[in-house]
């Protein structure tokens, strides 16, 4: 970028006409390795978007999305349970990694001493590398027999998949919020302590506000991590298509009924095509969710 | 007073919130390889898998991991790095700049599960593979895709601008300043990279119960790229779910404590030197 041009430089032509050649090509390469990703993106859209929207054909889009009466077998489509219970499923997660993530952001940005940092950095990064059938597989064998003592059911159900989410999503909130309260300025916190702030005031009064955009940006990112993931939920969530009454009630939400019903479903069918429209509904949500980031972004900015 | 006293409470409570996730990680990990580790013996890690009858081992998944991982890595370096080094180094502001940066973003946002039913739709249904392991590579691969264009011009926007120019200086073309300067001061970088994205491939499952299927080949190990391919997390998951076999419980424990145990291995093996080595590299440039 900052390179000029070396096309004016060329010594002898002769020397030069391999290199040249090789460069053009390179460049070719690299611009059509940049266009794939861009296709890739489009033709997933397209794809998943052509087969979901099949299902329109047999199905209005009223009772898809505001129906929460989900029985193929006697013609019913309605999706609004896994809708709402995917949000519900998220709420829940969100409301309790938030609290814990920012609070480690802070800690891990402003109150560790370095050694404590030093653990926790790798830690948090093995919190990622952790596959998500071993979350489902721990929420499984300790949070569904421990709800079943608390609530004497079978212990199935939104709490222990908000749990498990709650697990899966804290190291990214943590780590983008913490990135967020590092890089704020030093005067802002030099001005805060020149006032005559505690530490905890200067927290709570100076830098969390100053950083909500990145650590907002760090929610919606685990929010999406939180939508979109399948497996783990699947093992926990006890699979009904009902809506939820209470935490401790067994549900479904969108990726666990497409992983419960698209192996026994047969391609073409208005089963197959709704589950494809369920995930399409889950792509744009997806989707729409780093419109909001860039937003956010675009704030910080002015 | 009252101020300085809710301060060290304040700090107490930031102490109490870093430890506590400590401890949730250090638990997490306890209970796994606590729950898994007994039941891992060369007859398990190596074995063949049984459908009725206890005792089952995991060998040809663990094998179709590694196979898979290596697969869609070769699918998707070249294509992840090749737009990388374009964004960083060739891509000018204007729209189609924008709408490349945008796709990887949103390539990057598609959750596994919609790659999976992609994956179907484009290499099970439409080209009528059925489940294989090149469908599951290749779907995989779109997964891998978009951290390796970020990782990849975010390290190479580190790379100093003196380089390039001092390059360019002694009459290299751009394609020889990449490949002769660029990149080898970049590798720590991109090994780091790699070994984040290997982490997710071999933990990913959502999209291979519907690429790659759920079934083993009965030559395994089996290279062919049309035989199916289940791996550790989806025979995991699948056990639990739908298995039929009686230690289900046992060879999911077993599982997940031999999937943990390659994750902590590939971490260490990779990610350690790589670190060391950008401390050197740093050190040495100073």
């Amino acid at each position: 970028m900052a390179v000029p041009n070396q096309e004016g430089n060329a010594a002898a032509p002769g020397f030069n006409k391999g290199r040249m050649f090789n460069d053009k090509l390179m460049r070719w390469l690299f611009v059509g390795s940049a266009i794939l990703v861009s296709l890739i993106i489009f033709s997933i859209i397209l794809f998943v978007g052509k087969q979901g929207v099949l299902t329109f054909q047999d199905v209005s889009p009223l009772e898809f999305f505001f129906s929460t009466d989900w029985s193929p077998s006697k013609d019913q489509y309605g999706a609004l349970t896994f809708i709402l219970g995917t949000f519900i499923v998220t709420a829940v997660a969100l409301v309790l990694a938030v609290p814990l993530a920012v609070g480690g952001a802070v800690f891990m940005a402003k109150i560790a001493p370095n050694w404590m940092r030093e653990i926790m950095r790798p830690a948090t990064d093995l919190f990622v590398g952790i596959p998500s059938v071993v979350y489902g597989l721990v929420g499984l064998t300790v949070f569904v027999p421990f709800f079943a003592k608390v609530f004497g059911s079978a212990g199935f159900g939104v709490m222990p998949a908000a749990i498990i989410l709650a697990i899966m999503i804290l190291p990214t909130i943590l780590s983008v919020s913490e990135d967020a309260i590092r890089t704020l300025p030093g005067a802002l916190e030099e001005a805060s302590y020149a006032l005559g702030a505690t530490r905890w005031q200067t927290i709570r009064k100076v830098l969390l506000p100053a950083a909500t955009p990145g650590i907002l940006t760090g929610v919606i990112l685990g929010m999406g991590r939180a939508i979109g993931e399948a497996m783990a939920v699947q093992m926990v969530i006890g699979n009904a298509p009902i809506l939820p009454t209470g935490l401790a009630q067994p549900t479904s939400v969108l990726t666990t009924q497409i992983v419960q019903e698209m192996p026994n479903s047969i391609f073409g069918t208005t089963t197959n095509n709704a589950l494809f429209l369920m995930s399409l509904v889950l792509l744009l949500v997806s989707l729409s969710l780093i419109l909001i980031i860039r937003l956010v972004a675009r704030r910080r900015e002015a | 007073m009252k101020s300085k006293a809710t301060d060290r409470l304040a700090t107490a409570f930031f102490w109490g919130i870093g430890l506590l996730i400590l401890f949730i990680l250090v638990w997490f990990l306890w209970h796994i390889l606590g729950a898994g580790v007994p039941h891992l013996s060369w007859d398990f890690i190596a074995g063949e898998p049984e459908e009725m009858i206890e005792g089952g081992g995991v060998g040809p998944q663990l094998f179709n991991s590694f196979y898979l991982l290596f697969l869609s890595l070769l699918f998707s370096i070249p294509f992840g790095i090749g737009a990388g080094v374009w964004l960083s180094e060739y891509a000018k502001k204007n729209w189609f700049t924008d709408l490349v940066r945008i796709s990887t973003e949103m390539l990057a946002s598609v959750p596994s599960i919609v790659f999976g039913l992609f994956g179907m739709l484009l290499f099970v249904t439409v080209f009528g593979f059925g489940f294989t392991i090149l469908g599951g590579a290749l779907t995989l691969s779109l997964l891998n895709l978009p951290v390796l264009v970020r990782v990849t011009e975010e390290t190479l926007r580190a790379v100093p601008t003196s380089y390039r120019e001092a390059s360019a200086a002694l009459g290299a073309t751009k394609w020889q300043t990449i490949r002769k300067v660029l990149i080898p001061s970049a590798l720590p970088g991109l090994v780091t990279g790699v070994t984040l994205v290997a982490g997710r491939a071999l933990g990913e499952s959502a999209i291979l119960i519907f690429t790659a299927g759920v079934t083993v080949s009965r030559f395994a190990p089996d290279l062919n790229l049309f035989a199916s391919g289940e791996t550790l997390s989806v025979h995991l998951w699948y056990v639990r779910a739908e298995g039929l076999v009686p230690d289900a419980m046992q060879i999911a424990e077993g599982t997940a404590a031999l999937l943990v145990l390659v994750v902590l291995a590939l971490n260490l093996l990779i990610a350690i030197p790589s670190r060391l080595m950008q401390r050197k590299m740093t050190g040495k440039s100073s």
